[in-house]
């Protein structure tokens, strides 16, 4: 096997699969694909019948009438009655073509779009952090459009052959030797066609990829604007971007090369085609072998079938893109994992004890454990801190609480039930985590806070007052109903930190998980957040906490730390004790305080 | 509302029509332009081609198969050769025509791509963040490659097949000008419900473009989102919100599809009536000894003639559409004022020692946006290192803004050095003020390219230097690959800490009179922190420097405290001067005692 074929990359496996992948698509909107290609069929027969029209027109109206000199009124009528009924049932059948044709596109679009989308949220975190988001994101947009791109022309290349083997009948039954000159010259500008695509293709795609590159260089060099207008590089960057976009230029000018040579030889040859039937013509109408009237339609024939077939040619043309596009799609809809969750509801009220037993996990591609047989066991109401150098597994810690991803071995129980054996709702019921990077929805205040949970509005005021973000809530222009995203309000870092920490205070969790939630946060801010949380724990009203400590303003507010090393836990007592006791809490701790001593 | 949105909107004066966008954008891309003349001449020549052949069958007709079959292949012969010569040469004419189009047009759009791109640059730092990067990007990827896809494919089918038209309509009047008034009369419902059409079809598209903008946005929930989708278990909930993006956008195309095919659909009935028209009334005159049999039916080939062009203009007009609306948001872009202007070569230059900086009576506010800052007069000497501190919303890192230029003021003067610094060139001022970030931004490149972005041309000796002189030795030689080590987008291979150094070093090397400094606040491990800070105490000797503080320790080091409130520039000292005084400072200081150090009174 070559290394084209193993790839499937050469012409014919591309072929095969393009036509496999035109019949998977075909049979998935098979009563919209019928109605477009009877439609195209029906254009095409209607093509063709418009030249028949004209001979029969000029056979039994134009002539008797020019030879009799009298009008041959019945025949004009039917003449002018055939035009029209022929002209309307072509319209209808364009309309089909091209209208259901390209619902046919959509649809399939759309479907596969929901597939992908569907397959993303089913797949476990294990399976995103392996595939980059830019990826995926063309995998869902872009790649679904490639690979259907192929129905586009599809109805009209189907009408063609269609409008082909109807008008060699029809030329067949005015002149044979006539139709011979056609038997020669379709298939010659099939060829052809077929010729042009092989070309074009390739060239077509460098010229796609530079595209791509252009876009990157272009989206990298606004993403550092700043950067590029505080150090004065706007003529560097400039440069760069010149020298792709002089790339694709000339990718694009080798493209329209081959165009150029190609479209005005598709266009010639069949007019030099019909010179040549007309020259047959006449010696077999002299000959009295032919009626003039079928000469006329022949040449009639080719000049309105010739042009269409190169819409076989576009169909062969989108073959290679849509295969591509096809393979890359297909790669998601077949990845498998899937996250199990369990059947239970987490059975009590309040805060939960949680208790996580022998834990051990490893990234993907590690060598190395990062967390080792871990045990810990965190009081129902208490405030935990967890502190630990970079590295030692913290984050992972908080990635298994709300089960993003799954211990190798070990468990995690809240009040004596596992984990596993709770439904996906109960587990997000019960435990919050709020990270220290926060995703905002395209949406309201409103609705970034509840995640369209029925919640009243008192409750969601309720939250964003412990979290201290009520003020600035509060002086949006539409208060809750303000729009957040990227075309709505901009808010700062601290702002977005506080919204996550309401959205997750306000499902009322049993467990909150925090991981440096409040790092763009102002410290005053950031000391009443703490508090009023560590106050409606001391009421006995809010949930366990864990927070992962950078600071230690955090540790001050905890009731217990625990000391994360060599993937478990090595220490644990209040700070006063771990002060005294273990060497490694001190580093770590004192290492926030060295920074200022180095100062004075 | 973004200035771009502004231009967009339907409050905006009257927008330009079609074929302003269009003379616009060749004024812009002149490369266009080039020899235009001669390629519209070489386009026009090349629908002759085309319209030889019916000639030829209607004379062929006239004298072959009509009156008597009395022709010999020699009595046309010398016709056919003429139309054998003529298509070959109009194919050669319509590659050359082709291939100067390509040329002409790729070139042209390289230098609009190129210049908006520039122009991109160009504006200011508040412009630019009020608009999506993916909207940027596509002003010069996407919308450009639609008005070349335009220009190419459908702009030469719309220039030929007007050309088709007009010759057609020539031979047509040549043989019979009733004949041709029939055939125009019956096109002439046409012409008029295109008008109609095009406009339902510009709004059509619209609906489509702004559907795809809502689809693209909630399609990006489930993957950027991932994580936040599966902590609280929004799964349904987010299928929903794409379901119904997927959905809007589904609609969208296939009303506008409708309205194409409809378009493309009526321009053949014109056509089927024009047949019979033409048939009917030629037989009609023919009959009345005004027109030979020939003529009548060669004029049936030549409406085929028209027919085909006709069909093809109607669907460029659609997509005409499409690329005037991209064509039209990039001259947008371009036309965006920069509201940051640079006086260029005759601006000022600034002194070449250490200079120190002043605000006259200086206030900003936000276009549609309250007052962030308020009347703030200070004076900067040389060489003092100031701190600015301040609560989120204070107006601190405007005041950093405002004193590199990033921004202008609304009322007052920003001086440096004693130069107003709007009458500085850019490059002058560059070269001189640096303002750095809180987050480190790299480019996707190894360290020594990014490090080049402080000092162009800078030798690997003076690098390594400069990270000596900033104490990272000891870090650097921690990088498996040194210099040639490759960051990644954005410098992720980096870590966060790590990319900060960067920075400095970048920072050193740029050796700028004034330091104006945004710092990170994102947690950072100790080691990291500490070299980072040794490396910034290293950068900041000697040099005028102003920090926005998020830390203790940079307001306790800093020569002199600025602090800001709601706008206004409320305590001005040193730390020991403010800290014994009630006030915005002394109760921040008293927060951050609080975070750094363990209130045993907490509980």
């Amino acid at each position: 096997m070559t290394q084209a074929e193993r790839l499937g990359t050469d012409d014919d496996r591309v072929m095969r699969r393009g036509f496999a992948l035109m019949g998977r698509g075909m049979r998935e909107q098979r009563l919209l694909t019928t109605v477009s290609v009877v439609g195209s069929i029906v254009f095409g027969f209607m093509t063709v019948a418009d030249a028949w029209v004209l001979g029969w027109a000029t056979d039994h109206a134009i002539r008797p009438s020019f030879e009799s000199g009298d009008v041959a009124r019945g025949a004009l009528l039917s003449a002018a009655l055939l035009f029209l009924a022929v002209a309307i049932l072509r319209a209808l059948g364009v309309i089909a073509r091209r209208l259901v044709g390209g619902i046919v596109y959509y649809r399939l679009v759309a479907t596969y779009r929901r597939a992908v989308t569907r397959k993303y949220l089913a797949l476990p975190m294990a399976w995103h952090h392996r595939h980059p988001t830019g990826q995926l994101l063309s995998n869902a947009n872009a790649d679904v459009e490639a690979a259907w791109a192929v129905f586009m022309p599809l109805p009209m290349a189907i009408g063609v052959i269609a409008m082909l083997v109807a008008a060699v009948v029809a030329m067949v039954a005015a002149d044979l030797v006539l139709t011979l000159v056609g038997l020669v010259v379709f298939p010659a500008l099939f060829g052809i066609n077929v010729f042009y695509q092989r070309w074009l293709s390739p060239r077509v795609t460098h010229a796609q990829a530079l595209r791509g590159e252009l876009s990157a260089v272009a989206h990298e060099s606004f993403d550092g604007a700043l950067v590029v207008k505080s150090l004065g590089r706007e003529a560097e960057e400039t440069e760069r971007f010149m020298a792709s976009a002089h790339e694709l230029r000339d990718a694009n000018i080798a493209v329209g090369r081959i165009r150029g040579i190609f479209d005005p030889l598709l266009e010639a040859l069949p007019n030099l085609a019909v010179l040549l039937v007309v020259v047959l013509g006449v010696g077999r109408v002299a000959s009295g072998a032919a009626e003039p009237g079928d000469v006329v339609q022949v040449a009639f024939l080719f000049t309105v079938v010739a042009f269409p077939v190169r819409a076989i040619g576009w169909v062969l043309g989108e073959l290679p893109r849509s295969v591509v596009g096809w393979d890359r799609v297909e790669a998601v809809l077949r990845a498998d994992g899937t996250m199990t969750y369990g059947v239970s509801d987490l059975p009590g009220a309040g805060a939960v004890r949680l208790r996580l037993e022998g834990l051990t996990y490893r990234f993907d591609d590690a060598e190395a454990d990062v967390l080792t047989d871990l045990d810990l066991e965190v009081a129902p109401g208490s405030v935990t801190a967890v502190v630990g150098s970079t590295g030692a597994g913290k984050s992972t810690l908080t990635s298994l609480l709300i089960r993003l991803v799954d211990p190798r071995s070990g468990r995690i129980t809240l009040d004596g039930v596992d984990l596993h054996d709770l439904t996906h709702d109960a587990l997000a019921r019960a435990v919050a985590v709020v990270p220290q990077s926060t995703f905002l929805f395209d949406d309201s205040v409103r609705e970034n806070v509840t995640l369209s949970a029925d919640v009243p509005d008192d409750e969601v005021w309720a939250a964003l007052r412990t979290v201290q973000a009520d003020g600035f809530v509060a002086r949006l222009p539409r208060g809750l109903d303000s729009q957040l995203g990227e075309r709505g309000t901009t808010l700062s870092g601290g702002q977005r930190q506080r919204l996550a920490l309401a959205r997750a205070l306000v499902r009322r969790p049993r467990l909150l998980v925090l991981d440096d939630a409040t790092s763009a946060v102002d410290p005053e801010v950031e000391q009443r957040i703490l508090q009023a949380l560590a106050a409606s724990t001391a009421d006995g009203d809010g949930p366990t906490v864990v927070v992962i400590a950078y600071r230690k303003a955090t540790i001050a507010l905890a009731d217990d730390v625990v000391l994360l090393a060599d993937g478990h836990v090595t220490a644990r007592g209040t700070h006063a004790e771990l002060t005294a006791t273990s060497a490694a809490y001190r580093d770590i701790v004192d290492a926030y305080d060295q920074a200022r001593e180095v100062q004075s | 509302m973004s200035p771009l949105d502004r231009l967009e909107s339907p409050e905006a004066p009257a927008r330009e029509t079609g074929t302003q966008i269009l003379r616009r954008g060749f004024a812009m891309a002149p490369a266009l332009k080039q020899g235009l003349g001669l390629t519209l001449l070489l386009a026009a020549l090349s629908t002759i081609g085309s319209s030889v052949v019916p000639i030829v069958v209607q004379r062929t007709i006239d004298q072959g198969l009509g009156e008597g079959r009395r022709t010999a292949l020699s009595d046309i012969a010398p016709e056919l050769s003429l139309a054998v010569v003529l298509i070959a040469v109009t194919a050669v004419i319509a590659y050359w025509m082709r291939v100067r189009l390509f040329v002409a047009s790729e070139t042209g759009l390289a230098d609009l791509r190129v210049a908006a791109f520039r122009h991109v640059h160009d504006l200011s730092t508040l412009t630019q963040n009020s608009e999506r990067r993916g909207v940027l990007v596509s002003r010069v990827t996407s919308d450009v490659d639609q008005i070349s896809m335009f220009l190419q494919f459908v702009g030469i089918m719309m220039v030929i097949s007007l050309g088709q038209i007009v010759v057609a309509t020539v031979v047509m009047a040549y043989y019979s000008w009733q004949l041709t008034l029939v055939v125009w009369l019956c096109f002439l419902p046409l012409v008029v419900s295109l008008k109609f059409f095009a406009r339902r079809l510009s709004v059509a598209y619209d609906t489509v473009r702004r559907t795809v903008g809502e689809m693209l946005a909630v399609i990006a929930e489930p993957v950027v989102g991932a994580s936040v989708v599966r902590a609280h278990a929004i799964e349904e909930r987010t299928q929903r919100r794409v379901d119904g993006g997927i959905d809007a956008n589904l609609d969208a195309n296939v009303r506008a599809q409708s309205l194409v095919a409809v378009t493309f659909a009526s321009a053949g009935v014109a056509g089927g009536l024009s047949n019979a028209g033409v048939v009917a009334a030629g037989v009609a005159l023919g009959v009345a000894g005004q027109l030979s049999i020939g003529t009548v039916i060669a004029f049936a080939f030549l409406v085929s003639l028209i027919v085909g062009p006709v069909q093809n203009a109607t669907q460029v007009l659609t997509e005409a559409q499409n690329a005037v609306a991209s064509w039209r948001r990039v001259i947008d872009l371009v036309d965006t004022p920069a509201d940051v202007v640079d006086p260029g070569e005759a601006g000022a230059t600034l002194p070449d020692e250490a200079f120190g900086a002043a605000f006259e009576s200086v206030s900003f506010s936000y276009p549609d946006g309250p007052v962030v800052l308020a009347d703030v007069d200070v004076v900067i000497p040389p060489r003092q290192r100031v701190a600015v501190v301040g609560e989120t919303g204070s107006g601190k890192t405007t005041f950093a803004k405002l004193l590199t230029r990033l921004m202008d003021p609304a009322e007052g003067t920003v001086r440096l050095g004693g130069v107003d610094v709007s009458t500085v060139s850019f490059a002058e001022l560059r070269r001189h003020v640096l303002m750095v970030p809180q987050e480190g931004f790299l480019f996707d490149a190894t360290l020594r390219e990014n490090l080049e972005y402080g000092r162009r041309g800078a030798s690997d000796d003076v690098l390594m230097r400069t990270v000596d002189d900033l104490q990272l030795t000891d870090w650097f030689a921690s990088l498996p690959r040194g210099l040639d080590t490759l960051v990644g987008q954005r410098g992720e291979s980096l870590s966060a800490g790590e990319r900060q150094l960067v920075a400095l070093v970048r920072s050193a090397l740029a050796d700028p009179a004034l330091l104006v400094l945004d710092e990170a606040t994102s947690a950072v491990d100790p080691q990291t922190e500490l070299r980072a800070t040794q490396a910034l105490e290293r950068l900041l000797e000697g040099r005028t420097s102003v920090t926005i503080a998020h830390r203790l320790t940079t307001a306790e080091n800093a020569d002199r405290v600025l602090v800001f409130d709601a706008g206004r520039l409320v305590q001005d000292g040193t730390h020991e001067e403010l800290v014994a005084v009630e006030g915005v400072y002394a109760r921040l200081h008293a927060s951050w005692v609080a975070q750094a150090s363990l209130g045993l009174d907490q509980h």
